[in-house]
């Protein structure tokens, strides 16, 4: 595959295919920031994949007491979802179960979006008819008493049809080590950028995989062009002295945040350089006939 | 852009409809037109040109000097711009009001503010009875937006009221929020007997306590609740006082039981009790 060079580190000449999604924020806040993280990683957990989650989830940032509708500390969380249908369920399933449940928590729309998502609207019904309705100006909110007082709610949340899911980049180094500390430095510095989740695991996937499998009824399979240890076997992607792959998936409320996020985490693996990080970046694509929405890694360069 | 302005050249013989003169139905007019409409409630004419000398302006911005008691109607269905009352208004001032802006400095008389159903209507001084009520014969009240009143407000304050937030920083009569069907009606002064009767929904707070209170009002305790605290800051820029009432510790009393139960009255005094 064409590449090219930067500062040693081998950058091919392809791009990041990624798909149309639709996604909402929600802000989570709680008498302390400890207790409004707490109800956000449970609620953005189990959410890596649309293929077994329903929806990718994460937290987008967290916000100081300032930053927050009801003057707490609080957490944007970020939801992704194939359909608006899903997406809705989700929202639903997730802060009714997670948010709800967690002590002092409040959740209200993080995202003013052309289209709207039943948030409380749904959720008053717990409040078996001692919910209350509040409406001031144009922010409607629900009040649902619970065993620690009550649980506020806004009524709806913003969705948008604009968001993008799927960006990534493949991280290719020498050693499983050396690889995990580029995918990681790539990690820390898509989590800065604005708007956009990498939802596996602390960011990092591990098993990426192809689509279908020899097998019936298994949608998707290991990515062996990627495996190391099949190099030799199959037709592979990799060079000689590649021995480790991890991939970074990233999902934007926008095309231009993933983009953004896809240069900070290019840069980031740039800057630590191959003799302690990775020796080459890659991105998955299918062709680019799949996903409208395509990201040549020769554009984000550092 | 300079505001319309009409000054009040005298105080009339008889009562006025104001009316016609919201920021709507005077866009694109002419001051020769303007001056022409008529705002008599008896058989004598009355037009703007006799009552008032005109300043012209854009519509959008209306400012009404020198007013007395004797205009009544003043913004009655105003849909949206600002209009300015230098002075006092009669009765229903803001009546049914959709959107903008209405800003009375001195006083005004009864029924302001009702069935109003958005924007902002604000009264330096004092309120008639029946503020954001129902005439005889209409179901609901207030149905949305806000009325503020720095001073105090007669009997039946938000009678009937159904969405909407009623702030008054004075005091309030006998019978405040009475029959209120949703809504906030915050009163940072003491507030008359029996507030809240017969109240289904809705959300009364009494900074300073009340004369008598219905026993179909049930104690739940004093709470600091969240849902007040983000009421406080959502109404902060129209009331500090009323914004630092609903940050206070407060007595929850549910009812009115004699009706569907579903509303509350929080208490800012004997929060020790």
């Amino acid at each position: 595959m064409p590449a090219v060079t930067v500062k040693g580190m081998r950058i091919d000449d392809t791009f990041a295919e990624a798909f149309g999604m639709r996604a909402t924020a929600l802000i989570i806040t709680a008498d302390s920031a400890r207790w409004a993280r707490q109800a956000a990683i449970i609620m953005t957990g189990m959410a890596t994949s649309v293929i077994g989650c329903g929806c990718e989830a994460g937290i987008d940032r967290e916000l100081t007491s300032k930053q927050t509708p009801d003057g707490r500390p609080g957490i944007r969380v970020l939801l992704f979802a194939v359909s608006t249908a899903e997406l809705q369920k989700q929202v639903q399933t997730r802060v009714g179960q997670c948010v709800l449940t967690s002590p002092s928590s409040a959740c209200y729309s993080g995202l003013e979006g052309e289209e709207s998502l039943r948030l409380g609207d749904g959720l008053r019904y717990f409040g078996d008819g001692w919910q209350i309705s509040k409406r001031v100006g144009a922010k409607h909110f629900w009040r649902i008493p619970v065993m620690d007082g009550e649980f506020v709610c806004e009524a709806s949340a913003g969705l948008t049809k604009k968001a993008v899911g799927g960006g990534n980049l493949l991280v290719i180094g020498r050693t499983a080590q050396t690889t995990r500390a580029a995918a990681e430095a790539a990690a820390a510095a898509i989590a800065k950028v604005p708007d956009v989740i990498a939802p596996f695991p602390g960011g990092i996937v591990r098993s990426g995989s192809k689509v279908g499998s020899k097998y019936k009824g298994v949608s998707a399979s290991t990515n062996d062009a990627y495996c190391p240890t099949l190099r030799g076997a199959v037709k592979t992607a990799l060079d000689h002295d590649a021995g480790s792959v991890l991939e970074i998936v990233i999902d934007g409320l926008t095309s231009d945040a993933v983009a953004a996020a896809m240069r900070a985490g290019i840069a980031a693996i740039v800057k630590l350089g191959p003799k302690r990080g990775a020796t080459r970046i890659s991105a998955g694509n299918y062709g680019g006939k799949l996903g409208p929405h395509h990201y040549y890694l020769r554009k984000l360069l550092p | 852009m300079t505001r319309l302005t009409l000054t009040l050249r005298q105080r009339p013989s008889q009562r006025l409809d104001l009316s016609p003169l919201v920021p709507h139905l005077l866009a694109g007019k002419s001051a020769r037109q303007i001056e022409r409409i008529e705002l008599q409630t008896t058989r004598h004419r009355a037009a703007v040109g006799e009552v008032f000398r005109l300043r012209m302006g854009d519509a959008e911005q209306i400012c009404i000097e020198g007013s007395c008691e004797r205009l009544d109607y003043v913004g009655r269905e105003m849909a949206g711009g600002e209009l300015l009352v230098d002075g006092d208004v009669g009765i229903q001032a803001g009546r049914l009001m959709t959107g903008g802006r209405l800003t009375v400095l001195g006083n005004a008389g009864p029924w302001a503010a009702s069935g109003m159903k958005s924007g902002v209507l604000q009264i330096a001084g004092t309120a008639g009875d029946r503020l954001a009520g129902p005439l005889p014969g209409e179901i609901s009240g207030m149905r949305g937006g806000i009325a503020v009143v720095r001073g105090n407000a007669g009997e039946r304050a938000g009678d009937r009221m159904r969405r909407g937030t009623i702030i008054i920083e004075g005091a309030a009569g006998p019978y405040a929020g009475a029959r209120m069907i949703a809504g906030t009606l915050i009163v940072s002064g003491g507030a008359g007997p029996l507030p809240g009767f017969l109240l289904k929904r809705g959300t009364i707070v009494l900074g300073s306590g009340c004369g008598a209170l219905s026993p179909t009002f049930v104690d739940c305790g004093v709470h600091q609740l969240l849902a007040n605290r983000y009421m406080a800051a959502m109404i902060e820029h129209y009331s500090k006082s009323a914004a630092r009432l609903m940050r206070r510790p407060l007595r929850r009393l549910a009812g009115d039981m004699a009706v569907l139960g579903k509303g509350e009255i929080f208490l800012g005094n004997g929060t020790d009790v």
